[in-house]
């Protein structure tokens, strides 16, 4: 165990830096896809709703490692044969845009369940004093419905930030990646998984208690 | 009955439905400037659905309605600007629980740039000196008992300075003993000459300050009058039988 820790400690750290990356700017575009498609899932237009449904329904229908497959392999291929044949796209981009699409999916539900526990009176007295649809959203629901949605996104981040390991399999150099790399160079795969494993672990469960300290910081002022 | 001012709202064969369910079946009321207009009749009788018809809270299934010389049903009227000049208060207040009393007074006026932030803040404090509530200016809605929540919502509704006011059951949701800070209010108000439409339960506040009152079952006007007329010598079998209730 310490001659591993010895040896490929850097390359350890560098590989959780990488997953750490990889985690937060899947999660950035998965806010911003989630609050699109949320707020299409609760619009009164059939034909956005109809849009929401399908993408969610379609994205958790598919496994991560499928997507990541598709884009990493299938759809540089696709790209190839139909604009520009040297096109090319790194492992970080793919499974930035697969880790993206599956947790935007997830967190447009948890948008559209967020906006939906937001009293409906909020929307009337905004609507009432003359603020307009996207203004009420943004004023009053919005702010209100995310301190709800607070919990859920802290669950979302930690299970995307362990799905960053199913991206491995595109060769994306974070840290179930050099787990594999170090296990077929040492062997020692007792020691190198115990060794990941208590990384994940310690990263997860420090972000969740800082996530609990957020949580609890910004409900003071409205509970109490 | 003094009705020779302005017309404000005029209602003609006002029908709205819930699905199956016909709720208001004929309305025609016609509101002058300055009246105060109170609404009674059991629940059910479709009085609250009618006020929130007059700023289309509930879009009406067919008939008319004519606010300040705009017919809301037009597709073309902006239905925010239009709603800018009627302020409304709810049974459950609804203030927003995120942001301060200023700011809930604040929030409209300066984000449809009616007034500068400045501005907005100084006839916030002006609003809530009115209603009493000026100490509470920073305090979060969750603090404040029900008749100071009404309160503030009375402000809020004000700051936009509008023509008219409707208020949809202001005391219902609150304890005996904070009903009368809220009347003492809305009494102010209409003093001043707002022009209002009250549905309440309050049959004193009725007696004391409307114009008219109206009375409403099973989504018609059975009868309308002066106070005098509906309380003292109601015509209807139905006005008798509820206030009989009621009284």
């Amino acid at each position: 165990m310490r001659a591993i820790l010895e040896t490929y400690s850097s390359m350890l750290l560098q590989a959780l830096g990488q997953t750490m990356l990889l985690t937060l700017l899947s999660l950035l575009f998965a806010f911003i896809i989630g609050l699109i498609f949320g707020m299409m899932s609760v619009s009164k237009n059939r034909v956005l709703n109809i849009i929401s449904v399908v993408y969610v329904d379609g994205i958790r229908g598919i496994p991560l490692i499928v997507l990541a497959y598709f884009i990493y392999f299938g759809v540089p291929k696709i790209i190839q044969v139909t604009v520009n044949p040297g096109f090319r796209m790194t492992a970080l981009v793919a499974g930035t845009i697969a880790l993206s699409m599956n947790a935007g999916a997830y967190m447009s539900e948890i948008f559209r369940a967020g906006i939906q526990s937001v009293d409906i009176g909020q929307v009337e007295a905004a609507r009432s004093l003359g603020l307009g649809y996207a203004r009420t959203m943004q004023r009053v629901v919005l702010p209100q419905a995310i301190r709800t949605m607070i919990p859920s996104i802290i669950n979302q981040f930690i299970i995307s930030l362990k799905d960053t390991s199913i991206l491995s399999v595109i060769g994306f150099p974070e840290l179930t990646k050099a787990g594999n790399i170090i296990v077929g160079n040492t062997f020692a795969t007792a020691e190198t998984w115990g060794i990941i494993a208590v990384m994940y672990l310690i990263v997860i469960v420090t972000l969740s208690r800082i996530a609990k300290l957020i949580e609890r910081r910004i409900n003071v002022g409205t509970k109490r | 009955m003094a009705q020779n001012g302005k017309l404000k709202i005029h209602t003609r064969n006002l029908k709205k439905s819930f699905g199956n369910l016909e709720v208001l079946k004929s309305i025609d009321v016609d509101i002058y400037e300055g009246e105060v207009v109170v609404v009674l009749g059991p629940s059910g009788s479709g009085k609250s659905t009618f006020l929130r018809c007059l700023n289309r809270l509930e879009d009406i299934t067919s008939g008319e309605v004519v606010v300040d010389d705009i017919n809301i049903t037009d597709k073309k009227v902006d239905i925010n600007k239009f709603r800018e000049n009627i302020g409304m208060v709810f049974q459950h207040f609804n203030l927003f629980p995120h942001m301060t009393v200023l700011r809930n007074i604040t929030l409209a006026p300066v984000d449809l740039k009616k007034m500068t932030k400045s501005e907005a803040q100084k006839k916030g404090m002006a609003l809530l000196t009115r209603v009493g509530m000026e100490a509470k200016a920073n305090a979060y809605p969750p603090q404040l008992s029900g008749g100071q929540k009404q309160r503030v919502a009375i402000a809020r509704a004000l700051a936009m300075n509008p023509d008219i006011m409707l208020f949809d059951e202001p005391t219902s949701a609150l304890d005996p003993e904070m009903v009368g800070e809220v009347l003492a209010v809305m009494k102010e108000l209409a003093a001043e000459g707002m022009t209002m439409v009250v549905v309440t339960h309050e049959i004193g506040f009725a007696r004391e300050v409307a114009s008219r009152v109206i009375f409403m079952d099973g989504g018609y006007i059975v009868e309308e009058g002066t106070p005098d007329e509906i309380f003292n010598h109601p015509k209807e079998a139905r006005t008798i039988d509820f206030l009989n209730k009621v009284l």
